[in-house]
């Protein structure tokens, strides 16, 4: 597969490898103090996962998974929202897969479904919106989640649903933003992360500009990367230069598809839909100031927080989950009270093992028996 | 976060609402192309291209000189490594 | 050839739509059955129309031993492209019967209709059920039909049974199994997953695919014949390879190493679980077999199972081992090693 299978060849994995070592030796990294990189992006936490890359490099690289994962962070009170507003008669609700299994306080969305709901999956937000066509006598409410990357695609569907004036249609909006994100991951007292791995397909929306801060107020190198195993290895070398020069700074290993200075077009409709909440809630890092988006006043009509009162109850995190200390890095996930007891993918507790992009879900299926010793 | 797949435009199915068949080998989805569309092109300019596809939209063009220089990078690498090892005697075992 | 055997009943038959009255064991029901069902099994042991099929005590051989089993079979859509509900429902048993080493004899075919299922669609999935056991030496001999009230079922429900014989010192099963052992497939993984959710097209995507369903006994008899050590097979249908490689290994308390780059996979499937984010390797299959086999027998197997039509892509993907039994695992086209556990449920695409 073009552009994807280029990125994984083994051999060019050996060489940068070898360089990641040498780097992490001269930095004088061990096993008992490493070096810690944080890959801020869900999609990057399942490529270390998928080729055990984890495995592969020294034991003084510690990757540390951050809260890069859009479905984990959702609060239990905005799945509730959902569920209430599924269980409408006159609703039809979209979501992509990843929403279906996250627990709410009483139920998921798949239960949710079981129970009578009709809960569709779609591919596309593009889809809800043919849904609407096809159901005039219905409401169809899209579930927006996701960082910047899913922004424009949502924003853009809005756009189009006003101009084809589709009447029954509106988004659930719980985009959220990445910087403010990362950034209250390193004021969090007991932070310790050496470098960034930063998300490519968010900055392929954004731009680079929004991350310069880490290297600027924060002193921190940030890679932004692609997503194939050798893109992971490339940046983390690159990150760990940073670190051998002293002279952190935003670099860009994802050049192919990112361009410094984002996407006009998709920032654009972002702007044009959506504006900063002053504060948005997250599971396990509470609440953050200006990380989440909600729909401008002009789209009232086509926000289902407007057209639809959902209970919009505050729910707290339960008290054995230790999520938010394993999103800042402080805790690794099998060091959680509950890790692998009462918190397993079958009955998950928080929300980092719920979706597979989750650390806790990652570590539990692809790493909880000793593979370590073979690979 | 944020799946994203390498594809290629292949034909425009609707140029006022910008959508175009992406395919994915062999397999064909109906995309929106506005955030692929530069300055002065139409949306028939897009076809051929290869393009980061997320939840139906082609969000990002694929620069092929960037991954040729990326790719190429790496290659040196790799030599550059082995010339290392043959000159330390010793064989570099890709 | 029943249009020419009973030309009277083709015309006789008027109901365009199954009603209630098609199961009511009056004599709507009785047409239904003697002039849809009936004709499209055509066969000896079926024909007297008895309660039960009456088979010759000379169904097993000397030494041989009876194979039974039973599935049921619900698909929506349908049909999908390279099968219906009726190729499945007699290749399911089919397959069921032959990876436990049995030449497969005859199935039974139980019917639960829905009210307005059109008697045209009835009769496609009959007719494909009649092509599919055609095509594995297997007769339909006896079966029932019931209707139930619209919504009541989604469109058709087949619930299929079959017997079959177990040739004398055929012995398959978990404790055949040795360290060292190959573990083979018969060719690309995930086809019918895919068809089938190609052909749901909830998710609009066109998939140039075609669903593997086949029956596959015609292969297992060559496998035998080319490789009489063949420790255990099992068909990879709900699930995919990575369920029955975990059975496998928890039944068998051995280890299983899979070679990612050595799977089969068509590219419009790599495509598609590329896009949505599945994993090949938990998709549905309704015409693979994964089969352990000690390594001196796995070359001629291989050379045997790719010169039959249904074993074309035939590769060896996995190895046992003594080491961590129970657990599976796979070794990327990269290097590393991850494991490959049971799912929990269904795969749901994702965005992330
Ligand atoms: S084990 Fe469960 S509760 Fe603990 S951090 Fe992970 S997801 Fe949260």
């Amino acid at each position: 597969m073009k552009f994807v299978d280029e990125f994984r060849d083994p051999s060019t994995a050996k060489a940068l490898l070898r360089e990641v070592t040498a780097c992490l030796d001269q930095l004088g990294a061990t096993e008992q103090n490493p070096v810690q990189v944080m890959e801020v992006c869900g999609g990057h936490t399942h490529s270390i996962f998928r080729y055990a890359l984890k495995d592969l490099v020294p034991k003084s690289l510690e990757f540390v998974h951050g809260p890069g994962c859009p479905v984990c962070v959702l609060p239990m009170g905005r799945v509730d929202d959902c569920i209430a507003i599924a269980q409408r008669p006159e609703v039809i609700f979209t979501t992509f897969g990843d929403a279906m299994r996250v627990p709410g306080s009483k139920l998921s969305l798949l239960q949710a479904r079981a129970n009578g709901a009709d809960v569709r999956m779609v591919y596309s937000p593009l889809d809800a919106l043919s849904l609407a066509q096809q159901h005039p006598d219905r409401e169809v409410v899209f579930f927006g989640l996701g960082f910047e990357t899913t922004m424009p695609s949502t924003a853009m569907t809005v756009l189009e649903a006003k101009r084809r004036g589709l009447k029954n249609f509106s988004l659930f909006c719980n985009h959220i933003t990445i910087v403010p994100t990362i950034k209250a991951v390193l004021d969090s007292p007991g932070m310790r992360i050496d470098g960034f791995i930063g998300p490519g397909h968010v900055a392929m929306v954004t731009g680079s500009a929004p991350f310069r801060f880490i290297a600027e107020r924060y002193h921190r190198p940030l890679v932004i990367s692609g997503f194939e195993p050798n893109d992971i290895l490339q940046s983390l070398w690159m990150v760990l230069r940073q670190l051998l020069e002293k002279r952190p700074r935003v670099e860009n290993q994802y050049a192919r598809l990112v361009d410094p200075d984002g996407n006009r077009v998709g920032m654009q409709a972002i702007a044009e839909v959506f504006e900063l909440r002053e504060f948005f809630e997250w599971r396990g890092l509470g609440s953050i100031d200006h990380s989440g988006v909600r729909m401008r006043a002009p789209y009232a009509a086509f926000d289902a927080e407007r057209k639809f009162t959902v209970p919009n109850a505050k729910i707290a995190d339960p008290k054995s989950c230790q999520c938010g200390e394993v999103i800042k890095g402080v805790l690794k996930p099998q060091q959680c009270k509950v890790f692998g007891k009462a918190c397993t993918p079958r009955t998950p507790l928080g929300a980092l093992m719920v979706s597979s992009e989750g650390a806790c879900a990652a570590y539990y299926q692809y790493s909880t028996h000793a593979v370590e010793e073979v690979a | 976060m944020c799946l994203g797949i390498p594809g290629q435009i292949a034909e425009v199915t609707n140029t006022e609402a910008k959508l175009a068949l992406v395919d994915v080998l062999g397999v064909r989805r109906e995309v929106n192309i506005a955030c692929v569309i530069r300055d002065g092109e139409t949306a028939e300019d897009v076809v051929g291209a290869w393009v980061l596809v997320h939840v139906g939209f082609a969000m990002s063009r694929i620069d092929e000189k960037e991954a040729q220089i990326t790719l190429d990078l790496l290659h040196a690498l790799g030599e550059a490594q082995a010339e290392a090892a043959a000159l330390r005697g010793v064989e570099a075992t890709t | 050839m029943n249009a020419v055997a009973k030309p009277r009943a083709v015309d006789h038959w008027r109901d365009q739509h199954i009603t209630l009255a098609h199961g009511a064991g009056g004599r709507a029901m009785r047409e239904l059955i003697e002039e849809v069902i009936v004709p499209a099994f055509d066969n000896g042991l079926l024909a007297p129309l008895e309660d039960q099929a009456r088979i010759a005590g000379s169904l097993l051989g000397h030494g041989e031993s009876l194979a039974f089993t039973t599935d049921s079979f619900v698909v929506s859509p349908l049909r999908f492209p390279g099968g219906d509900i009726g190729r499945l429902a007699v290749c399911g048993t089919v397959n069921d019967l032959a990876v436990g080493g049995a030449v497969p004899k005859h199935l039974s075919c139980a019917l639960i209709l829905e009210e307005g299922l059109p008697v045209e669609t009835l009769r496609e999935v009959l007719a494909s059920m009649a092509r599919a056991a055609e095509e594995a030496g297997v007769s339909i001999v006896t079966g029932d039909t019931k209707v139930v009230e619209r919504g009541a079922a989604d469109g058709l429900f087949i619930t299929t049974a079959g017997i079959g014989a177990i040739p004398a010192g055929r012995d398959t099963g978990p404790r055949m199994v040795r360290p060292g052992d190959k573990l083979i497939v018969n060719g690309t993984l995930g086809d019918h997953g895919i068809a089938v959710m190609a052909a749901r097209n909830d998710l609009a995507l066109q998939i140039p695919v075609q669903s593997d369903a086949a029956p596959l006994n015609g292969l297992v008899e060559a496998m035998f014949a080319a490789a009489p050590g063949l420790r255990w097979l099992r068909d990879a249908t709900r699930g995919g390879l990575a369920t029955i490689t975990n059975e496998f290994a928890r039944e068998g308390r051995f280890g299983i190493v899979l070679d990612e780059a050595a799977i089969p996979v068509a590219d419009a499937v790599r495509g598609a679980c590329e896009i949505l984010g599945f994993d090949i390797l938990y998709l549905a299959n309704e015409g693979k077999l994964a089969a352990l086999v000690p390594a001196e027998e796995a070359d001629g197997l291989l050379a045997a199972m790719r010169s039959h039509p249904l074993g074309r892509n035939a590769a060896v993907v996995g190895e046992v081992h003594a080491e961590r039994p129970g657990l599976v695992t796979m070794r990327s086209r990269f290097g590393g090693e991850r494991v490959v556990d049971l799912l929990l449920g269904e795969q749901l695409p994702r965005i992330c």
